[in-house]
């Protein structure tokens, strides 16, 4: 695994240093430090595991080494808050007054029809957290 | 007439809903009925979920699948990152029965259950190979005239194991459904690169991410707008884009002759 192909497709790396063969090799020596934080700067483009000569899932090792990351506690504030606008409201991204009125306007429900409107089904989300031990409590 | 659940996510009806309005109005010009599915959730967003906890991940996408099961019907979404995981969550558990029994586990007693797993489109990918582009031309009764940049996105496309097309590196689809409203499609040479967004990237790392969306936008030279089939695409370009950018069903919304303030599109090309 030297030849390159991953670290000179991706995007990341075009504006910040980020070796994707570094990490991907890093993670087969056991040596990856999980405080660093380019494990983030991967936008998941899978442009490096399209085109790995040796077909390495590129990408979904790093989905791995992450995952390892946040068991230990290591992931950036704003991504901890996506997963408490999850718990709160089943939305990464929830509603607010001014979308509300948008919808109206548009002649759509105030209120979409998701977890929005539907208690019981936000309570089923939240049960699924649990029992994966995620509450972001 | 098909009937598809219709699968809203996050950014779409909680912050651009002019874009869900746009789908409602093309679908029924086109005879597709969007059915709505009662109590989805976010689908769940790929690049936080995916990256903190894999299991939840497919189990919460699997819970909404279960709701179009539930309906009997397909489903289609208007957001590559709904779609990546949406579409992703179906083949791993098609491919894995025991893994989607066991999922089916974790669902049946709270209610849900996935006896068969759905199939998932993008809207645009349904629009091309179901509905197809004949007779979406059709139901065109205003021909556009804008130059497009036209932006894929990377999951409507990647990973490839997981969708219709065979290859990622010259897709031609999505121009041909841009080039069906009349609208063309112009070249430019970041036109396959990733916006910047995904991954949790642009909600982690602002910076770096917008850096790689002006990368890509420095290189439209010539287009009245840029079309996405992605309203986090869409959110990231139109921040550091000085011409408009709409997403798919806007325009063809514009071409099946929806007024545009119909569908509350303020910015026109
Ligand atoms: S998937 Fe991640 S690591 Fe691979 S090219 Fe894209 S941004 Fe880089």
């Amino acid at each position: 695994m030297k030849c390159g192909t991953c670290s000179g497709s991706c995007p990341s790396g075009r504006v910040v240093a980020f070796r994707t063969r570094a990490l991907v090799e890093a993670r087969a020596t056991g040596t990856i430090d999980y405080d660093d934080p380019s494990l983030w700067y991967c936008t998941t483009c899978y442009t490096c595991m399209e085109r790995c000569p040796r077909s390495i899932d590129i990408t979904d090792e790093i989905l791995h080494i992450r995952e390892e990351a946040y068991r230990l506690g290591k992931v950036l504030e704003p991504h901890k808050a996506v997963l408490t606008y999850i718990w709160k409201t089943g939305h990464a991204v929830p509603i607010n007054d001014a979308v509300r009125e948008k919808r109206v306007r548009l002649g759509l429900s105030e209120e979409p029809p998701t977890t929005h409107r539907h208690a019981d089904a936000l309570a089923v989300v939240r049960a699924l957290m649990e029992e994966e031990g995620v509450t972001n409590e | 007439m098909s009937e598809l659940a219709f699968f809203l996510g996050c950014i779409i009806p909680n912050r651009m809903p002019e874009i869900e309005k746009a789908a409602r109005l093309s679908a029924e010009r086109l005879g597709i009925t969007l059915s709505d599915m009662g109590g989805a959730s976010c689908c769940p967003a790929p690049g936080v979920m995916k990256s903190f906890d894999q299991t939840l991940w497919l189990k919460l996408a699997a819970r909404n699948l279960s709701i179009a099961e539930a309906m009997g019907c397909d489903i289609v979404t208007l957001c590559n990152g709904c779609y990546g995981t949406l579409k992703d969550a179906s083949m791993e558990l098609r491919e894995d029965p025991a893994l989607c029994a066991s999922v089916c586990e974790a669902l049946r007693p709270k209610g849900y259950d996935l006896a068969v797993v759905p199939d998932v489109y993008h809207f645009v990918e349904y629009l091309y190979h179901t509905y197809g582009v004949d007779a979406l031309r059709e139901r065109v009764t205003t021909p556009l005239s804008y130059k497009v940049a036209v932006h894929y996105g990377c999951h409507l496309l990647k990973p490839t194991k997981y969708r219709q097309g065979a290859s990622s590196e010259r897709p031609t689809f999505f121009d041909e459904l841009v080039e069906v409203t009349g609208a063309t499609s112009i070249p430019y040479a970041e036109k396959a690169s990733c916006c910047g967004a995904g991954g949790g990237v642009r909600s982690g790392l602002k910076d770096i991410s917008l850096a790689m969306a002006q990368k890509k936008v420095d290189s439209i030279k010539g287009a009245d707008c840029i079309v996405t089939p992605c309203p986090f695409c869409h959110m990231q370009l139109e921040q550091v884009a000085d011409i408009p950018v709409l997403h798919y069903v806007q325009l063809l919304a514009l071409s099946l002759g929806v007024q545009p303030g119909e569908m509350g599109l303020e910015v026109l090309p």
